[in-house]
């Protein structure tokens, strides 16, 4: 039963070492539908877990190697974990339903990567043990290294050297963090440093102060908050469009350990050393999306305009984290799931808008009528609607939720001014985006006569679909918003009572046993 | 001992940190692998700093050296090995799709290497 833990980790592993197994031996087709087979099943065993998690009301733990929990590695699935789990899952599986259709040619480990991304990514969202966090995040990076490089070109080549050298920056000090957090407080498990964290004698405080922001700055890194935002843009316009689809939850990663870490070590029963991130996180997170709108703005190509949208979503979702209250915390999770697949679709979306604009791609010029515009318009009008968080979609109701819970804290002047601004200008950018794709279109076709050099190719319903589902997943999440948000405001009472996770991980004490 | 090992982590870690920040390829992988040997070395350091103590425990010795740090750094110099071969390569490929050693991939006629 307990073994349902490490289940969403071993299972993409698997399937991506048979994949690259049977590379000879197995034709592409039948290759990808194995894969989107496993994404399935990975959905299935997430919501399996997902399922024990809110059924059993506790945080189920599983000790690897059976070894007791402060020296051995342990997994631990609560309701955070589960739930990013099911993000992640979902997304993946749309985003290789995307890739199916073409976009996995070309290259030989796509689909190994791929899984290997999600086992790596489904190991972080897991793990209760800092330095296995450093490790999974290796894995998923090197997965991601692969494959924002997927099919080469010199753009990808460039965004992806910046990419890895910024990301070995980042392990190196992620490393120097852990090895000061081992040395001051002698254990890496992420429980039993709550706990050592409380307890820190005066002398070390600095030393540990240190470290917890190191490790906020490696996180920052990782979900590309203000100063470190600036790989983001160009590593996921230059590459293709599932994988930027799917790397819509690579800077939730890091705003996923900013949450763990901030609630759970430093959390406000951290004695000494309580709400060690607060002062810098939500002043940064707000700056943030000030820069990351003015970046949308800015963009002269759609996809870069979505990334600076992943920028401002980042940014917001760090705000509601920032503002440290239960209801904050819970809409905020409920506004990462929706922001999550809106960025994913969008990319999706613009990938197919540059498919149809022959030689233009996506950049913000007037260019030919794209085939099947009334459909991809309307696609791209409901996307950002929901992007821009502008009533009845599920982005108007995340961000009513945080705003709702920022009214009563200290912050709530600075929220409102940048929220609204930010919004606005998201969209009045998203608004001359779509004018100059599908309204200024016809007028220049004629004008210009032939502007296209290579021809532009129309879209399937295989790869519309993908869209839809993401879009529809959205849709669930306006249907559904009365459960989700119970439960994501269950999830964030979970995470303001570090007690809970810290008992389940390290047992009630009773068998206290350190000398 | 201690100072002497404190030293060397540090005069690794700038000649990273400066090496990193140059505008070519080969200096910053050279950088980042600088960094990584000092960043082994930290962890290593981690379990304090003992002579003559056995690795785990032995039947007549008063201590142990911590054996975590050692199984931490062995994971690390994996890692650190792997992400600087794929950043060798990576750089090569670069030089070879950009046709220069410039990180942004723009030559600068300025500079002379």
């Amino acid at each position: 039963m307990s073994h349902l833990v490490i289940a969403p980790i071993l299972w993409p592993l698997l399937a991506g070492t048979l994949l690259l197994l049977v590379r000879r031996a197995v034709p592409l087709t039948l290759r990808r539908r194995l894969s989107l087979a496993a994404l399935l099943i990975e959905i299935l065993l997430v919501a399996l877990l997902a399922g024990a998690v809110v059924m059993s009301g506790e945080i189920l733990t599983y000790e690897l190697g059976n070894w007791p929990a402060p020296y051995g590695i342990v997994l631990v699935a609560d309701q955070l974990s589960v739930w990013m789990l099911l993000i992640t899952s979902l997304l993946a599986f749309f985003a290789m339903l995307y890739a199916v259709r073409g976009t996995d040619a070309g290259s030989r480990h796509f689909h190994p990567l791929f899984q290997l991304q999600l086992s790596g990514l489904s190991g972080a969202f897991l793990t209760g043990d800092l330095f296995n966090l450093f490790v999974f995040f290796e894995i998923l990076l090197l997965a991601s290294y692969g494959l924002l490089l997927h099919r080469g070109g010199p753009d990808r080549v460039r965004a992806g050297l910046h990419f890895v050298a910024l990301n070995l920056a980042g392990s190196t000090l992620f490393l120097f963090a852990v090895g000061t957090l081992y040395a001051t407080l002698g254990t890496l498990n992420m429980a039993d440093l709550a706990l050592k964290a409380a307890a820190t004698p005066p002398e070390n405080l600095g030393v540990v102060r240190a470290a917890g922001l190191l490790l906020f700055a490696v996180f920052a890194l990782k979900s590309a908050l203000i100063p470190l935002y600036l790989w983001l843009p160009a590593a996921y316009s230059a590459t293709s469009a599932p994988v930027a689809a799917l790397f819509a939850i690579m800077t939730k990663v890091g705003a996923y350990s900013i949450l763990r870490v901030d609630t759970l070590i430093f959390g406000s029963a951290g004695g000494p050393l309580a709400d060690l991130f607060s002062p810098w996180l939500l002043p940064l997170a707000l700056t943030t999306m000030v820069v990351g709108a003015l970046g949308v703005v800015a963009a002269h190509e759609l996809r870069r305009q979505v990334a600076y949208l992943v920028v401002v979503s980042v940014g917001f979702l760090l705000t509601a984290i920032g503002l440290g209250t239960q209801a904050s915390i819970g809409a905020g999770l409920y506004y990462l799931a929706h922001s999550t697949f809106a960025a994913a679709a969008f990319f999706l979306l613009a990938d197919l808008i540059a498919m149809g604009r022959g030689a233009l791609q996506d950049r913000l010029d007037p260019g030919p009528i794209i085939p099947n515009a009334a459909l991809i318009g309307g696609l791209f009008f409901i996307t950002a609607i929901l992007i821009s968080g502008l009533p009845p979609l599920s982005g108007f109701i995340g961000k009513f939720m945080v705003l709702r819970a920022a009214v009563a804290t200290p912050a709530a002047p600075w929220v409102f001014g940048i929220l609204i601004t930010t919004g606005l200008l998201g969209i009045v950018a998203l608004a001359r985006s779509g004018s100059l794709l599908f309204y200024r279109a016809e007028t220049l076709v004629i004008e210009r006569g032939s502007v296209t050099t290579r021809a532009p190719v129309g879209p399937n319903w295989g790869r519309i679909l993908p869209i839809i589902g993401l879009l529809t997943l959205c849709l669930l999440l306006v249907i559904a918003a009365g459960p989700v948000t119970d439960f994501t405001q269950t999830t964030a009472a979970q995470l303001l009572q570090p007690q809970l996770y810290i008992d389940a991980v390290l047992g009630v004490p009773e068998g206290d046993f350190t000398p | 001992m201690e100072v002497l090992i404190t030293l060397i982590i540090g005069v690794l870690t700038a000649c990273g940190v400066y090496l990193a920040l140059r505008a070519r390829t080969f200096p910053v992988v050279l950088g980042l692998t600088l960094l990584s040997y000092a960043v082994n070395l930290f962890l290593f350091v981690t379990g304090r700093l003992t002579v003559g103590l056995p690795a785990v425990i032995a039947e007549n010795s008063a201590g142990y050296a911590d054996p975590l740090p050692q199984a931490l750094v062995l994971t690390a110099i994996v890692i650190s090995f792997a992400m600087t071969a794929f950043i060798i390569m990576l750089a090569l490929k670069a030089r070879a799709e950009l046709g220069n050693d410039h990180v942004d991939g723009r030559p600068d006629p300025g500079a002379h290497s």
